[in-house]
């Protein structure tokens, strides 16, 4: 382990990892609003808003699975570190962290089971880039017209069909995250 | 404060509760399973609100605690003050004015708005449970959409009593998928439950659920197309305020049947009475509240 994997946690863990999971309350709750995180310094090419997740919501309890891009020594290091999450393969995995095509196919994640469809995967998707700018949402938390900048829209809408089952995910982008659950219905372009 | 974690509760137990939230959030209606911990306050006091609260809570929030609307009964004054003590918030008794809401079965009368939390304490979470006391059962009810059963029951009240006789707790479909539970607050409160602009989340402690309705979702009352949903309350306007369209509690004054009815949302009596409004048997506010 290298000692740089050793700094760019919480400095104060529970006031620092309370504000970051009111933000991802509120992304996950509002699909199509975004929101600024702080605190973390993961190191590259993982974001800080990525970090801050994985630090305000992995433990040793919960399975992470590292796409391609994000599978670097410096970051098992870190996550190891910081959270001691077991990394796994996508199938065993209760969040996932990438970039969109290293995560594909996203069938692999787990979508809970029909009795309990919260048995499932977060995942964490790193963008190049993340506006409101992109296709319609609807759904649960979002009032009237939303939209947001996607990595794809087929696999959202395959994922809306297997609701109450499904993955969920948060789209993160240098500090800020941007939440999806599988309750949003992904509209035409 | 500084003899304990923020809010109370460790962070591995926060993080936990919150995984479980935000299944919640995902999943509007479904009960999540947590591990619920033990608090210091017996159950039924609202553990399960209190362990949501603790996982929500941010230094910058003012808080608000109600009981039955009542922000100076026992339970919500002992809430209030756990978490002045633990987590050095701000609180408030006003409605508008709280960014986290804790209640035991009521939702303020003031609308709730963007931004804000309402947490409910939740006793029993699972609206099958009386009917089927199985859990593998009622579990696979929800799975399979089999609500049937929910339906009998308020048919039986109207067999029974010409009208549904449920009043409080009453179920509401969510997002057309889930039945659930809106804690034990009276059915005049369903209507808030749809569409609101806040954040609502249930919390049962002891039976170890946690669900949410994220905002701006659909919650609609179960009834019959010849027996609507109605939303009751007593027939008559508040004795302190006047206000006409508040939720009523009817309160005995003396031994010879007298009685008055009084808006169970004090802060809400409290700003109308301050603003002018005098009921029956009300004085003109004087400030010396």
């Amino acid at each position: 382990m290298t000692p740089e994997a050793l700094s760019g946690g919480f400095r104060d863990a529970s006031i620092q990892s309370a504000r970051a999971f009111r933000a991802a309350l509120e992304a996950m709750a509002r699909p199509g609003t975004i929101w600024q995180v702080e605190g973390a310094a993961p190191p590259a090419p993982m974001s800080v808003a990525s970090g801050v997740l994985i630090l305000t919501l992995c433990d040793g309890t919960t399975p992470l699975h590292l796409g391609a891009s994000m599978d670097l020594p410096m970051i098992r290091d870190w996550i190891t570190f910081h959270t001691g999450a077991p990394l796994v393969a996508a199938e065993a995995a209760r969040f996932a962290l990438g970039h969109w095509q290293d995560l594909m196919p996203v069938n692999r994640f787990a979508i809970g089971t029909p009795d309990y469809p919260d048995r499932s995967a977060t995942l964490i998707v790193e963008m190049p880039d993340l506006s409101t700018a992109g296709p319609q949402l609807s759904g649960p938390g979002i009032k009237g017209n939303a939209s947001l900048s996607f990595p794809e829209v087929a696999a959202f809408r395959a994922n809306r069909r297997h609701f109450p089952q499904g993955f969920d995910t948060y789209l993160t982008c240098d500090t800020r995250l941007a939440g999806l659950p599988r309750s949003t219905i992904v509209e035409d372009v | 404060m500084n003899d304990y974690n923020f809010a109370y509760l460790d962070e591995q137990t926060k993080r936990m509760i919150r995984r479980a939230i935000l299944k919640g959030i995902a999943i509007p209606g479904y009960q999540v399973p947590f591990a619920s911990r033990e608090m210091p306050m017996p159950y039924g006091w609202g553990t399960g609100g209190v362990q949501v609260t603790a996982a929500c809570l941010v230094p910058e929030d003012r808080l608000k605690v109600i009981d039955q609307g009542a922000d100076d009964t026992t339970n919500a004054v002992s809430i209030r003050r756990f978490f002045q003590r633990t987590a050095g918030v701000a609180v408030t008794e006003a409605t508008a004015e709280a960014t986290v809401i804790q209640t035991r079965h009521r939702i303020p009368e003031t609308p709730l708005s963007e931004g804000q939390i309402l947490v409910y304490q939740v006793p029993i979470p699972e609206p099958l449970r009386f009917l089927e006391p199985r859990e593998t059962e009622t579990r696979k009810m929800h799975e399979l959409e089999e609500y049937g059963l929910i339906h009998v029951k308020l048919y039986e009240d109207i067999a029974r009593h010409g009208q549904i006789a449920t009043s409080y707790a009453y179920p509401v479909k969510v997002e057309g998928r889930y039945v659930m539970d809106p804690s034990p607050i009276p059915k005049f409160d369903n209507p808030k439950l749809a569409d609101n602009p806040a954040i609502q989340l249930f919390g049962a402690g002891r039976e170890q659920r946690i669900y949410a309705l994220p905002p701006h979702t659909s919650a609609v009352s179960l009834d019959f197309e010849d027996h609507p949903f109605v939303a009751s309350k007593a027939d008559h306007a508040c004795d302190l305020c006047a206000a006409e369209a508040s939720y009523l509690d009817e309160v005995i004054t003396d031994d010879q049947g007298s009685r008055m009815f009084v808006c169970s949302d004090t802060d809400f009596c409290q700003s109308r009475r301050a603003a002018g409004h005098v009921g029956r048997l009300g004085h003109p506010a004087t400030g010396d509240q």
